[in-house]
């Protein structure tokens, strides 16, 4: 059976020659990166180029990058890490109602710790309110984090506007920029952005290695207590063979991210046209333009997501309901929700993320697959009483 | 996704048993979960010894809902009112060879599908009688 795979937003493949890259640091390169001898050096040295490389493809300084265990832990150290800091100052955040869950439940989990913060509101596309967080600032606030893109539905939020805003005011501005780097062009160099969260397995690099940027003077504390790793910000012995990883797929990246931008923007809307010249009844969720070029996200009207999605599994699709971390839960998308999608509908959502490895064969193969799929659930479904 | 379904659900849930309605159901449940929003609503057509001799049923509903509103159409075909009474929702999820736990809610579903079609029956031949 042919296989396609479109969740590319929960995770993408490893480049073959990330592997290779990565491969001598499992075997002969063990060193310790802070060792002193050769073996110990030669870590030391790549750590060093990797590190580089993924500054270059954010286009900052090196000595702004930290390292860690993935986008998860970069959002923990940013927003724990600026509120711990900056406590005495101010005991207030903002953030936006659509973030992803390592950013939601750091806030709330911040919350339970004393410190007070609100969710700004999102359009119907998913655009975050910009007059709602600017009456949110009051002379507390100490830390705005909102996302560079959205990982369920793409929609790219106004980034710089929030970072100027902030930096009129004095307050530290973090974004998580997990589903935005490596996709999209991207240079830091004058934009006010003090903290940038990314994750190498959304670009093509290896799973459980991330990195923070935190522009110089930015205060921070440390989440993890140890070494002087990784210029006293995160302790822990450095993952060079996944730091070489990141290293690599953010050098690839930072070359391909035109043509890759071209590509995928016009595969995405090849496969929208081709569902809804097709299906019925379908919407798509998120900005029509200000939107990731892989990201489609659609719903199917009188239908609910999974029953869809396994569907497609068995025809060899993979997609997903919206976020692969929160389809364990019952609970009705919080980003369609926050966007104001009527709770029937955001039932039957389905994203489909493309990658680089994606081909127009793949998109006729689901175009071809889906309608007889989703005129039988509609036709088991009780909500649909139209076309009997 | 909750990906832990057994090769019963899976199989229920590729070819469903008994979709469709019944032009003249003798009972109509129609069910709604308030933990998910999912629907059900589920036909029986009893002749007048009391015996269930169809089921069909149309589901909102996720890989779980369908399997299980399959399964209790096909438990229910041929047993008495009484009998079906007594199918609960963890003898559909049994028939099935277990569910997730997150979705074992689902097959709750069901048997209040299940029940709300078997109370409209009853009160739909009391009015008769009357
Ligand atoms: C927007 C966003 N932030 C954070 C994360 C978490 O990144 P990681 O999987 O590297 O912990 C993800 C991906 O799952 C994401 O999409
Ligand atoms: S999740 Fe709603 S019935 Fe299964």
């Amino acid at each position: 059976m042919r296989k396609v795979y479109m969740d590319n937003n929960a995770t993408t493949r490893m480049r073959e020659e990330v592997l290779e890259a990565m491969l001598p640091f499992y075997k002969d390169e063990y060193g310790n990166a802070s060792s002193v001898h050769s073996f110990g050096r030669t870590a030391r040295t790549s750590v060093d180029e990797a590190r580089a490389k993924v500054a270059r493809l954010l286009g900052v300084a090196r000595e702004d990058i930290i390292f860690t265990s993935g986008g998860t832990e970069a959002d923990n150290l940013a927003i724990k890490g600026v509120a711990n800091a900056l406590k005495s100052k101010g005991d207030h955040m903002i953030t936006c109602a659509i973030e992803h869950h390592a950013v939601l439940n750091s806030c709330k989990y911040l919350e339970k710790e004393g410190f007070k913060v609100t969710y700004v509101g999102v359009d119907k596309d998913g655009v975050i309110k910009l007059d709602e967080l600017k009456s949110a600032i009051t002379p507390k606030t100490i830390l705005i984090t909102v996302m560079w893109a959205n990982n369920e539905v793409g929609t790219i939020e106004p980034v710089e506007e929030i970072g100027r805003l902030a930096k009129e005011k004095g307050i530290c501005f973090h974004t998580d920029a997990v589903q935005a780097a490596g996709k999209i062009p991207m240079d830091l160099e004058n934009m006010p952005i003090d903290l940038l969260s990314i994750s190498a397995h959304k670009f093509y690099g290896p799973k459980g290695v991330g990195a923070l940027y935190i522009r110089k003077g930015t205060k921070i504390i440390p989440q993890l207590h140890g070494g002087h790793h990784e210029m006293k910000k995160r302790a822990g012995t450095e993952n060079v063979a996944g730091i070489v990883g990141m290293g690599y797929a953010a050098e690839l990246a930072k070359i391909e991210i035109p043509q890759e931008v071209k590509q995928l923007t016009g595969l995405r809307d090849y496969l929208y046209k081709g569902i809804t010249s097709k299906i019925p009844e379908v919407t798509i969720n998120g900005h029509l333009t200000k939107r990731l070029p892989n990201t489609l996200n659609v719903r199917f009207k009188y239908l609910e997501g999974e029953s869809i999605v396994l569907n497609l599994d068995l025809e060899g699709i993979a997609v997903s309901t919206g976020s692969a971390c929160t389809s364990g839960s019952l609970e009705p998308s919080h980003v369609l929700t926050a966007m104001g999608v009527d709770p029937a509908d955001t039932q039957g959502s389905i994203r489909f993320s493309l990658g680089k490895d994606n081909t127009k064969e793949d998109a006729d193969y689901v175009i071809a697959a889906l309608p007889p799929i989703i005129q039988r659930l509609r036709d088991m479904s009780p909500l649909y009483e139209k076309g009997r | 996704m909750d990906g832990q379904y057994s090769e019963k659900v899976m199989e229920h849930f590729k070819n469903p048993r008994n979709v469709g309605e019944i032009t003249d159901a003798s009972g109509i449940g129609n069910v709604g979960n308030p933990v998910c929003g999912d629907i059900m609503r589920l036909y029986i057509k009893v002749d007048d010894k009391e015996v269930i001799t169809d089921a069909k049923f149309k589901t909102f509903g996720c890989g779980a809902a369908i399997a299980t509103s399959s399964m209790v159409t096909e438990l229910v075909k041929g047993k008495t009112i009484d009998e079906a009474l007594k199918v609960s929702n963890h003898a559909v999820a049994e028939a099935l060879g277990g569910l997730p736990k997150i979705k074992m809610h689902c097959s709750v579903l069901a048997e209040e599908a299940l029940r709300s079609a078997i109370d409209d029956y009853i009160a739909k031949k009391k009015a008769k009688k009357v």
